[in-house]
């Protein structure tokens, strides 16, 4: 079900301030692309125009276009509600909804989006908390509150409530920046399972994390401060880390800026 | 190290561990100081109990402060005078509230009994014993009620349009007409109504109290709502739509069930509140001796006008004036009663944490 994004020429303002301008590159399907680039730069704006979420920000704004297998995603008539069930989305802080179970909270989007077959829940909540490698610690108390699991534990419990809805690509906006190294770790196999089945695409502010997990790595910039971020490169994930084409790249990985 | 020389003289140097005052120092302190305004204002012959309470916490302020420097050093005493003047604001606002309490209480059991609650005052006149609230419980629950049904979910709707979609102009003179009606005194909108009421030449009636009491309601339930809808994390509302669900789902199935022990909190402080009120209940329903259970026809009677009328009506008689007491015990057991349903909706319903 993976598909491919195909972006062209992505500028996104919040108000008049535009965050970041003209970005083209095209994510192919069942890979994990990571994007890397210093604090500001518009890592977590690009990533939220390519499921539509950046408009629910007031002011938020997106010109160009974002090909999903060849529909524009800010095409006419294109409904964002559907955009985001084909586009899924895991966010830096876990955030399970507080007034729910674990088994709800995997639910959630299946039921939010009417679907009621108890077996059919059961069996999809279950597959998808394998998928995030955490059903052997949650089988025994899926009816306890989400909120009462670990942080490493949680954020895992908001990947499987994303791949529960079976998305054809799985964004990621830092998602072990709240994890210690062994949640981390878990985290990274699964994503490394995951990429069997979905598109994926990673922001991290780590490198090794990056070179581990990622085929494709771009690097974003800023021109100079105030300026908007742009894409500086993207290429394969050896080749960005090894011998990167653009000087800025080497620097900024070998921590000799940003 | 501090600078005073009482604070060096308390505190050794090197060491964590100053002197400290012994933990029955403070109630010995304010035992001392109650005795000594006691004493100071019987000598001086005043004979209030406002005074020497006042005599009292200033000693105990005071002393508080003077040996606490001497042994403890200047900043643990400062910390406990800032206690003390806590626990004396604290004593402040309790003592009235307690008294009045007491008050009631004392003067409202003399006639509340099953009789009281099951009888009305059709029989009886207005200085002669005997007689009930009947009539005036039913009043107050049927034009509360209806109140609440109106007022309730109008003031939720507007304040979910504000947080969740209002945008702009709308959403601002929204805003603005919110404010104005919190402002707006309970009598004006008793009027208001009464101008409508006159202009369609209708008679009191109990529905009529109702529609302005929804009125004074509406703002209060907005105004709480809001708060609470605002205390829902943002990422709450992104997780959702993030999974693909419409907005107005993740309003009812996210935003509202993360919030709605706060909400139902508020509603029912404002229907404790439109409970009290006197002004528009005795413009619109006018008050009735007699039971009358349909709030759409005909004057009826509510709780607080009932403590008016047996006060103001009665020429000063005895039996009027218990009833008064023991209808005032009967709306704060009521108003009180909604109180603990809240807190305990609130507790119920508040997100789990499960740790
Ligand atoms: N809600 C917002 N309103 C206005 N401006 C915003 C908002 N969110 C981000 N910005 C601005 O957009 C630019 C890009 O921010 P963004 O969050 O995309 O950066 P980032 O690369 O994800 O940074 P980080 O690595 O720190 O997460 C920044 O200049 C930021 O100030
Ligand atoms: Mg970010």
């Amino acid at each position: 079900m993976a598909k491919r994004i195909d972006v062209s020429g992505l500028t996104a303002y919040y108000g008049t301030h535009k965050a970041i301008d003209d970005i083209s590159m095209t994510i192919e399907p069942r890979s994990v692309t990571a994007f890397i680039g210093p604090s500001g730069c518009g890592k977590s704006t690009f990533l939220r125009t390519l499921n539509r979420m950046h408009e629910v920000t007031p002011g938020g704004r997106v010109e160009g276009k974002v090909l999903l297998d060849d529909e524009d995603l800010y095409g006419p008539g294109v409904d964002p509600v559907s955009v985001r069930r084909e586009v899924g989305m895991v966010f830096q802080r876990p955030n399970p909804f507080p007034t729910m179970s674990i088994f709800d909270n995997v639910a959630a989007g299946l039921r939010l989006n009417g679907m009621r077959r108890k077996s059919e829940l059961d069996d999809i909540v279950e597959k998808s908390l394998r998928g995030a490698n955490l059903w052997n610690e949650v089988k025994d108390r899926l009816n306890r509150p989400g909120s009462g699991l670990s942080g490493g534990q949680q954020q895992r419990l908001c990947i499987a409530r994303a791949i529960a809805v079976e998305p054809d690509v799985l964004l990621m906006d830092e998602p072990c920046s709240a994890l210690d190294p062994i949640s981390t770790l878990a985290v990274e196999d699964l994503i490394g399972e995951l990429k069997e089945r979905f598109t994926i695409v990673i922001v991290t502010h780590n490198m090794q994390q990056a070179a581990r997990v990622s085929d494709r790595t771009a690097f974003f910039n800023l021109a100079a401060v105030g300026q908007p971020g742009r894409l500086v490169e993207i290429d394969d994930t050896e080749r960005i880390f090894s011998n990167p084409s653009v000087q800025a790249t080497e620097d900024y990985i070998s921590g000799r800026f940003g | 190290m501090s600078h005073t020389a009482t604070a060096t003289a308390a505190t050794p140097p090197g060491s964590l561990r100053g002197a400290r005052l012994p933990q029955w120092a403070p109630y010995a302190v304010a035992a001392g100081s109650v005795a000594a305004g006691l004493g100071i204002s019987a000598a001086a012959g005043l004979h209030s109990s406002v005074q020497w309470a006042l005599i009292a916490a200033v000693l105990y302020v005071v002393a508080t402060y003077g040996l606490s420097a001497r042994v403890e050093g200047r900043r643990q005493a400062e910390d406990r005078v800032a206690t003390s003047f806590v626990w004396v604001a604290f004593l402040l606002a309790v003592v009235p509230l307690a008294s009045l309490v007491w008050a009631t209480v004392k003067r409202g059991v003399k006639v509340l009994d099953g009789y009281f609650l099951t009888h009305s005052m059709g029989v009886v006149g207005d200085a002669e014993p005997g007689g009930g609230i009947y009539h005036a419980v039913l009043g107050s629950l049927e034009q509360v009620g209806l109140a609440t049904v109106i007022g309730a979910p109008i003031g939720v709707l507007t304040a979910i349009y504000l947080v969740e979609y209002g945008r702009g102009r709308l959403a601002r003179a929204v805003t603005f007409f919110v404010d104005v009606m919190t402002g707006i005194p309970s009598i004006v909108a008793g009027l208001f109504v009464l101008s409508l009421m006159l202009m369609l030449d209708m008679q009191p009636f109990g529905f009529a109290g109702s529609l302005a009491l929804a009125i004074l309601m509406m703002p209060v339930v907005v105004r709480s709502t809001e708060e609470m809808l605002k205390l829902v994390p943002d990422e709450l509302r992104e997780a959702s739509l993030a999974l693909g669900v419409p907005k107005w789902r993740t309003v009812l199935k996210v935003v509202l069930p993360t919030s709605v022990g706060g909400i139902t909190t508020g509603v029912m402080l404002a229907v404790a509140r439109i409970t009290g009120e006197t002004a528009p209940v005795m413009l619109l329903v006018f008050g009735n001796p007699f039971i009358n259970a349909n709030p759409f026809e005909g004057a009826q009677a509510s709780l607080p006008l009932y403590i008016y009328q047996q006060y103001a009506q009665s020429a000063g008689s005895p039996y009027a004036y218990d009833r008064a007491w023991a209808a005032s015990l009967t709306l704060i057991a009521f108003v009180m009663i909604l109180n603990l349903v809240a807190r305990g909706i609130a507790r119920w319903k508040a997100p789990k944490t499960g740790r």
